[in-house]
């Protein structure tokens, strides 16, 4: 989907330091090589499916659908991987990537903790260091992920500049790889950035539609009509996406932090909300004031709470291919609760976004249309803080 | 072509950085008038943004005073006109390339050029993204600084050739703030930049003190100095102006002894 230059339509591009610029193009010289690089591949597979535990299931949500009473819903289990979530696929496909260009460390950010882990569990896997930058307020919200990323051998630094949040945990790790270049790959974990991290990191995550292609095909004999994710910066839906942009059938659904709705400024639904701007490396749509100044945007999942969303959804929008609707905290909870009692799954609190539209949209559908939901992550890191929502005083 | 050149003429210039707004724009007024007394060449006037990620801390505290007491882009565009009526050195913005692109990149150019603003300076615009602002600011006779970095190796000739105004030349790794040492092999990075361009080339990021500056202006055309002059900004606040002046007379002289 993208050009040379790393273009999708008008967005993404590469808007970073000079300072950078090389270690930007290695990337994508290395990157080049290595996708088409059969022991690469070779190796990436294995990993996958002997650590990874992939192929990830997609299972038939009966008891879902049936108290839906609308469209037949699946899932695609991206809870189910190893580390609990999609950010695992991405971190092995670029640990392994930075392991072959000789870097002995990986630094990261983190917004929910879930890429932190991912990451400093690759950096374990592979005998690399490991840093991950993680907004102070973040640090907070999700204790215990921190606490494992310790036990896998990494450092935990919180940012404490801007909303130590997730964007600042990004300028952050920018901030460090421009001061450490030579040994240090960074490992980004969503689809955004400069070129090339939003290709490489939507061809790591795009295993998950070439798997649910493949298996609905077997389970259906045909195409579901919706794919439902949801998007911080968006790597979940890139990868659920990617094999069925060209199939006009399928209606692509993104699902976005509406925090206490899109008509206040308590929100993280850049799509819905934002404007077109340059920020962290990539045109894009961002949540931004009149004068360009970034947004302090807010959901109370801390893997969605991120001001802008990756240059290829922003394409897709621009085209119509994609949509992209606001979920609001309440809704979120809701399917949190709801997924948990129907069918014994806690999703992810960022997962339940999706799973709220599906609510939402399912029982309107006919019987014989289908859903995929993509549950990117398992939410038992979520669950003290869901609740803390509902006014349970549970700490970790 | 700007006014760029003059900063250049009368031997090593002497660039200070400061962010409009800091702690307000009445202070800032004063502080750029003190340099300009104490012999700053240039100005690089920083227009503050939400998230500086080229900046060290330093840098970053002063965008968010700056931020918090409620400037913005029109309000510096006033005040620089207001500026203008007096000081007549070159003058260039230094801010973030979202800050030009969501004001709309020809509005806020043809203002720079209508309120007397030389050049900009957009550290997140490297050269393979310039060709999208390079035509506007050439229109309205605003030179678009490129910046050159210790990384930047093969790519210096490239970078050089398509020059205008300055070359920013970053003598360090990372982001902005004061360093006990510079390593960077300054000397060779001039050479390699003369070979391919007779525009000037200033020195940034790491200097703070008068040693420093000399060394870099020796082996250039200028030094630039931010985060030491942000931290004497910090520390008087609405009384920084005779500090700030103090302070570059004495880094001044220093780069005028070279």
């Amino acid at each position: 989907m993208s050009n040379k230059n790393g273009r999708f339509g008008i967005h993404g591009g590469q808007y970073i330091p000079e300072t950078l610029m090389n270690a930007i193009i290695e990337l994508e010289n290395a990157y080049n090589f290595y996708k088409n690089d059969p022991e690469f591949n070779r190796e990436l597979i294995g990993l996958f499916n002997e650590y990874a535990g992939r192929p990830s299931r997609l299972y038939y949500a009966e008891k879902l659908t049936k108290t839906l009473g609308g469209a037949k819903i699946y899932l695609k289990r991206e809870d189910l991987n190893h580390t609990g979530s999609h950010k695992i696929n991405n971190v092995l496909g670029q640990a392994l990537l930075a392991k072959k260009m000789g870097k002995t460390r990986l630094i990261a950010e983190t917004g929910a903790g879930q890429h932190g882990v991912a990451t400093a569990t690759a950096a374990a896997l592979m005998n690399m260091e490991c840093v991950v930058f993680m907004g102070e307020e973040d640090t907070k919200r999700q204790a215990l992920n921190v606490y494992r990323m310790e036990l896998l051998g990494a450092k935990v630094i919180p940012v404490t500049s801007g909303t130590a949040t997730l964007k600042d945990a990004v300028s952050e790790a920018m901030r460090e790889w421009t001061s450490r270049i030579e040994d240090t790959h960074y490992c980004l974990g969503s689809v955004m950035g400069p070129h090339p991290f939003p290709t490489i990191v939507r061809d790591f995550q795009a295993v998950i539609s070439r798997e649910t292609k493949a298996q609905m095909l077997e389970k259906e004999g045909r195409l579901p009509d919706a794919i439902i994710a949801c998007v911080g910066g968006g790597s979940n839906a890139m990868g659920s996406f990617y094999h069925f942009i060209d199939d006009n059938e399928v209606r692509l659904i993104g699902c976005e932090a509406a925090g206490r709705g899109i008509d206040t400024f308590e929100t993280a639904a850049t799509v819905n909300t934002g404007r077109v701007g340059i920020f962290h490396g990539m045109k894009s749509y961002f949540c931004q004031d009149e004068f360009g100044q970034i947004a302090p945007v807010y959901s109370i999942s801390a893997g969605l709470d991120y001001p802008g969303v990756g240059p290829e959804h922003a394409y897709l929008h621009d085209i119509g291919r994609a949509e992209y609707v606001p979920v609001t905290d309440d809704e979120a909870v809701n399917a949190f609760e709801f997924l948990s009692r129907t069918e014994g799954i806690i999703p992810a609190i960022e997962s339940a976004h999706a799973v709220a539209h599906a609510m939402k949209i399912a029982p309107k559908m006919d019987k014989d249309k289908i859903i995929v939901i993509t549950v990117s992550g398992r939410g038992d890191k979520d669950c003290a803080a869901i609740a803390r929502y509902r006014g349970v005083d549970i700490y970790e | 072509m700007s006014n760029i050149r003059e900063a250049f003429k009368n031997g090593k210039a002497f660039i200070p950085f400061i962010t409009c707004g800091d702690p307000d724009l009445e202070t800032t007024g004063k502080v750029v008038r003190a340099a300009v007394q104490n012999g700053a060449d240039l100005i690089e006037l920083g227009i503050p943004f939400s998230d500086p990620t080229a900046e060290g801390p330093v840098i970053q505290g002063a965008n968010i005073r700056a931020l918090a007491g409620g400037v913005t882009t029109n309000k510096i565009f006033d005040f620089v006109r207001e500026l203008r009526r007096d000081i007549k050195i070159p003058l260039v913005f230094m801010t973030y390339a979202n800050v030009v692109f969501s004001y709309g990149m020809e509005k806020f150019i043809s203002t720079c050029s209508e309120i007397g603003i030389d050049g900009i300076i957009l550290p997140d615009l490297p050269f393979e993204e310039k060709d999208e602002f390079q035509p506007i600011c050439d229109k309205y006779d605003v030179d678009l600084i490129s910046l050159i970095a210790p990384t930047s190796e093969h790519r210096i000739a490239m970078i050089a050739k398509e020059a205008k105004g300055f070359i920013y030349v970053v003598s360090s790794l990372g982001v902005t703030g004061v360093r006990s040492e510079i390593t960077t092999d300054i000397g060779a990075i001039i050479n390699l930049i003369r070979e391919n361009t007779d525009i000037p080339c200033a020195v940034g990021f790491g200097i703070s003190n008068p040693q420093q500056a000399q060394k870099m202006a020796a082996l250039s055309d200028g030094a630039i100095v931010g985060s030491a002059i942000i931290k004497i900004i910090e520390k008087n606040a609405e009384n920084a102006a005779e500090a700030v002046g103090k302070y570059v007379g004495e880094m001044k002289a220093a780069i005028m002894s070279v």
